[in-house]
């Protein structure tokens, strides 16, 4: 049973069925058979967090999973987060963009997923929650500070997105 | 990186698990369990590990629940860690146990991570150990013969090897439910935020008529398991609690630890140390905590 075994999955609302290897792993499966190169693969051992992605809501390293585990399961990658209708960019990756959150952008996309999490269930987290909720994810160009910069105004503009759709209700 | 090729199961069902890990044991075929996969994956990519055959528990729904069972808060095997982070449960009546969960590695781990799979691979510097220790945690193991409970002191052998045979499969952990008016504290040292910690402890103590009773101490990450060190709990015992005398707890923890581990990440002078910073420290806000 080291040969392929079918699997479905569902990865930014659109459902794929594949044949892996169950060596595979889920980074590798999503870069390679889906042509989904948005999620990047660093250390492949757990450490750098550039490969993080969303499974039910929930922040997870790809690098850290078999493909095959992800049968029947709903995956987000940053390829998903954009407004598919206009196209516009999600107010967390507008945020990185206009407060500099990336020098060399390798490590972003698992910033971003992270913070995902994080202001889904918390939309004003305070610096220490932040630097908490982002602690596994590594950025070499040392940019945090702008990327701290990044997630609060992603958050400011979440809870006035908030307000504003209160206001008009 | 790739692991090295291995056959892949994903059983339905606890027995049907036990029953195909006791087939590929009498083919002589090397099989590892897989639950959340957050130490063996790194393993397996590194191929410090390479299993003929992964048993993949993640079909078993059934091992996923924190259940509140009157004096004890059952936890399934394959409950996540953040779920046991989130757990209002664990907040209310166990929040030593919670604040563990929450210590381990980032929240991407703990979202995969499980809280019996943390048990099974018994790293020494897994917070649960400590936990375990100091909280009197039992852990029921299924097997062949059937279901049998171990207690935290028999349950960890040495570094990564605990107490549960190639044919078993650890289902629960049963935590007891932390009495109202205990204080307690959990304390660890690692060189960046989510690392495995150098060293750490974990403390429970009641405050009677001014004094210290019912204190134990746990130190995990020093050396192979975890353990409860006996000459800092009686330092204690019985005594009005006092900055020197935690002190003391402290320097007596330390002198107790057999053979601390020596690596690159620190001497075994330097994790002793340690043991002797964070046991003074959790005592202190043991106390603090102790209506």
């Amino acid at each position: 049973m080291t040969t392929g075994q079918k699997i479905s999955v569902t990865v930014n609302g659109v459902n794929y069925e594949r044949e892996v290897e169950p060596r595979l792993s889920l980074g590798d499966f999503l870069r390679h058979d889906l042509q989904l190169g948005g999620t990047h693969l660093g250390c492949e051992h757990g450490v750098c967090g550039a490969c993080s992605i969303l499974i039910d809501g929930k922040s997870v390293r790809a690098c850290l999973m078999l493909a095959i585990q992800a049968d029947g399961l709903e995956i987000t990658t940053i390829e998903g987060l954009r407004d598919p209708q206009g196209g516009h960019l999600h107010p967390i990756q507008q945020a990185f963009v206009e407060e500099h959150g990336l020098q060399c952008g390798f490590c972003t996309p698992g910033f971003i997923i992270s913070t995902v999490e994080l202001l889904a269930g918390n939309p004003s987290p305070s610096d220490e929650q932040i630097k908490d909720a982002l602690g596994g994810n590594l950025c070499r160009c040392t940019g945090y500070e702008t990327i701290l910069r990044s997630v609060r105004l992603a958050s400011a503009r979440v809870q006035a997105g908030k307000a504003a759709a209160h206001n008009s209700a | 990186m790739k692991p090295a090729p291995f056959d892949y199961y994903a059983p339905d069902s606890v027995e049907e698990a036990v029953a195909l890990l006791e087939r590929l044991e009498g083919e002589d075929v090397e099989a590892k369990i897989l639950a959340g996969g957050q130490s063996l994956m790194p393993m397996l990519n590194l191929r410090v590990a390479r299993p003929d055959a992964l048993i993949d528990l993640r079909k078993l729904d059934t091992l996923k629940y924190i259940r509140d069972e009157g004096e004890v808060i059952a936890i399934g095997a394959m409950t996540s860690k953040s779920d046991a982070e989130d757990s209002g449960l664990l907040k209310q009546q166990q929040p030593l146990f919670q604040h563990a969960s929450y210590l381990i590695g980032h929240r991407q781990i703990r979202n995969r991570g499980t809280v019996g799979g943390s048990f099974a691979h018994a790293d020494p510097a897994a917070e649960y150990g400590a936990a375990a220790m100091a909280l009197g945690i039992e852990m029921k193991i299924v097997g062949p013969d059937g279901e049998r409970v171990v207690a935290a002191e028999d349950f960890y052998i040495t570094f990564l090897t605990a107490d549960i045979d190639s044919t078993e499969i650890l289902t629960e952990v049963r935590v007891p439910k932390m009495a109202p008016g205990t204080g307690w504290s959990f304390q660890e040292m690692a060189r960046r935020d989510g690392d495995l910690a150098l060293a750490g402890a974990a403390v429970t103590l009641r405050l009677e008529g001014g004094n210290c009773s019912e204190v134990r101490v746990a130190v995990f990450g020093v050396n192979g398991s975890p353990a409860r060190i006996a000459e800092a709990e009686q330092l204690l015992e019985g005594s009005s609690p006092a900055d020197e005398l935690f002190r003391q707890a402290g320097k007596a923890a330390a002198a107790a630890v057999d053979e601390p581990i020596a690596d690159v990440h620190g001497s075994g002078d330097y994790r002793r140390q340690l043991i002797s910073v964070l046991v003074a420290r959790c005592l202190a806000e043991a106390v603090e905590r102790a209506a």
